[in-house]
């Protein structure tokens, strides 16, 4: 699947693209198919993101994961702060990413 | 220490006014981000895997007290907690938010401080070494010299645009503390056969995707002649270096694909009609800013003993201590490498406390290491177990400047949009083996870097054990090198062959070490061993 993402304009927190709203949560991105540019091209001019980009990601009964590590890095946040990605207070959350 | 006039903080606080309305007019629309992107990244502020990343410079690593405390506020503030001491002497913080950024750069601008040139094709943070004006070997104090460079690469018209980064080291005793040669300019303070001081201009060395060790291209400058050597050497740079291919860009390419010998030339030519125009400031200002580096209020008479009854602070004194120019004082070193912690990070209350014990116990100085630690320059030796007691308390305390546990290592894929592979946990895993097998106390001086890319800002070309990130095929993957130095002894470090995965290399880290603790000689260090007997039974050893 093809998931969007980009950064806030404001807070530079990473963001995915829900098919309304962009969340923070990888979870919640849906597959775009050939939507991308369409897509990251209407929302940046209404300044919701900043410089979306398509990536490769899958889907099975886990939630959605970007086929790239870096892009996983960004989904969880940094592996070695476990306190500050978004599955606090989870130790093996690092283990997601590789 | 630097102090702003009325012209340096006007300047500063204008800059940070129009990045206030920069700012407002991104955030409204007016400016796309195409057009807004260079003039944040002219005030520091990247954009990085989780967040906007702003870069503070911090003149030749050198703090004071006041400072200090509002980074830790900044931390507190606009950021999580905490921030990133780097190996250009800087500060980064990886959690601000745009609409932040100019109440912080205001924050900042009231401790005479700036993120202005850590970004861009100019010429960035001057960096020095971090033991300037305290020691015993130095020849002078650089740091005049640093901030005059400072203060003439600022805001410079004519360098504003180079064709890539520019990065100048000011050093002033043989020991070379501040990877002088590995600089686009890396400047030496000496003197000649006639007693003068002058500098030995050091051109075209560097790390990153083609590593080169800068050759000596004049080995006595005048000091009064110092801004119009260096603007020569800027100048035939500006006007030749390769502005077509990004990644021949720097100024080393340009010095090896002249030579040596053809691009000093240049420059001496270049020299010699500058000359002409009087580009020097004054010597006037020279002094002047001579009178900010006078040393301070120095004790005499002060007892150079201290009670070592305590092992584990003789441990500490012996490791992160450095010899002193004024008897009864030494330098003191406070390491941000706990074992199995992130290299380089202190806490807010962290960052406060070292502002503290800077005011207590060191004249309310403070130094960043390249290093990613942070030195008190002046405490007295009588100081040392107070001192010790309190940093302990705040697990500040490890023993390990220059051991295997030290390690330089960047942000790596945890923070860098840059990077290939991470670099913190190789990091904190490496430490992690050698305090639990025990063998780190055994290395002695061993000096370990790590990158997370080709860009090199973990110096692995000069670790005595370098690793390199890699991305093979969509995974982390870890070159080992070995044989690199960035002290006086300058070396690159050579690949030792096929990388490693994570717990590979960590493996590979330990048999390499195994290997020199088997083959050593009395007194020899790592890298001694490693020249001495060379690549082979290393290569054996790893992959046999
Ligand atoms: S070496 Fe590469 S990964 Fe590390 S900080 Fe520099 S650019 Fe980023």
């Amino acid at each position: 699947m093809k998931i969007l993402t980009g950064n806030d304009l404001k807070t530079g927190q990473v963001v995915w693209w829900t098919g309304e709203y962009w969340s923070l949560h990888v979870n919640d991105a849906i597959d775009v198919g050939d939507k991308a540019d369409e897509i990251a091209k209407r929302e940046e001019a209404l300044r919701n993101v900043n410089v979306p980009y398509a990536i490769d990601a899958t889907q099975d009964e886990n939630g959605v994961r970007p086929a790239h590590i870096k892009e996983r890095v960004r989904a969880l946040g940094p592996t070695v702060r476990p306190d500050l990605t978004l599955k606090p207070a989870d130790p093996a959350a690092g283990n997601w990413v590789i | 220490m630097y102090k702003y006039d009325s012209w340096d903080q006007q300047m500063v606080d204008t800059r940070v006014e129009e990045f206030r309305d920069q700012t407002r007019r991104r955030l409204s629309g007016e400016l796309p981000e195409e057009k807004f992107r260079p003039l944040r990244l002219m005030n520091g502020l990247y954009l990085q895997l989780h967040a906007y990343m702003l870069r503070v410079a911090v003149p030749y690593g050198t703090l004071n007290g006041a400072q200090m405390h509002a980074l830790a506020d900044i931390a507190t503030k606009y950021d999580r907690g905490y921030g990133h001491f780097t190996t250009r002497q800087n500060i980064q913080y990886n959690w601000i938010k745009l609409e932040d950024a100019p109440d912080l750069l205001a924050d900042l601008a009231k401790v005479e401080m700036h993120a202005i040139q850590t970004s861009g094709n100019c010429i960035r943070n001057i960096s020095s070494d971090h033991f300037a004006g305290a020691a015993r070997d130095e020849l002078i104090d650089p740091r005049p010299y640093a901030e005059l460079m400072r203060q003439w690469s600022s805001f410079h018209p004519e360098f504003s645009y180079l064709p890539r980064k520019f990065k100048i080291a000011v050093i002033a005793s043989d020991t070379d503390r501040a990877a002088m040669r590995l600089h686009d300019i890396g400047i030496q303070i000496v003197k000649n056969a006639e007693g003068e001081i002058g500098a030995a201009f050091y051109v075209g060395g560097g790390m990153g995707r083609t590593p080169m060790i800068a050759p000596c291209i004049n080995e006595f400058v005048p000091l009064d002649r110092l801004i119009t050597y260096a603007e020569a050497c800027l100048r035939v740079y500006n006007r030749y270096g390769r502005r077509d291919n990004k990644y021949k860009a720097r100024i080393k390419i340009l010095v090896h694909e002249l030579g040596k010998d053809e691009y000093t030339r240049q420059v001496e030519d270049e020299y010699a009609h500058m000359l002409e125009q009087g580009v020097e400031p004054p010597f006037a200002e020279l002094e002047r800013i001579k009178t900010y580096f006078a040393d301070p209020a120095f004790e005499t008479g002060l007892s150079t003993e201290v009670d070592r009854s305590d092992p584990d602070f003789a441990l500490w004194v012996d490791r992160n201590t450095h010899p002193h120019k004024a008897d009864g004082y030494v330098s003191a070193v406070i390491s941000l490498k706990p074992v199995g912690g992130i290299p380089g990070d202190a806490s807010d209350e962290q960052i406060h406390l070292m502002a503290d014990l800077a005011t207590e116990y060191s004249f309310d100085e403070l130094r960043v290491m390249h290093t990613q630690n942070i030195v008190l320059p002046h405490v007295k030796i009588a100081d040392l177990p107070a001192l010790f007691a309190k940093l302990d308390a705040a697990g500040l305390s490890t023993p390990n400047l220059d051991q295997i546990d030290d390690i330089i290592a960047c942000p790596g894929l945890d923070y860098c949009s840059l990077a290939n592979a991470r670099s913190i946990p190789v990091a904190q895993k490496i430490s992690e083996r050698f305090a639990a097998n025990g063998k780190g106390a055994e290395l002695g001086q061993l000096k370990l870097k790590i990158s997370g890319c080709i860009n090199a800002c973990g110096h692995h070309h000069a670790g005595h054990i370098g690793i390199l990130g890699v991305d093979r095929k969509g995974t982390e993957n870890y070159q080992l090198l070995l044989g690199g130095s960035e002290a006086e002894d300058t070396s690159l470090a050579k690949i030792t062959g096929p990388g490693f995965d994570e717990d590979g290399i960590v493996g590979a880290v330990e048999t390499v070490t195994d290997v020199y603790l088997a083959q050593r000689t009395d007194g020899e260090r790592f890298l001694d061993t490693y020249r001495r007997i060379g690549m082979a039974p290393f290569k054996e050893a790893l992959y046999d």
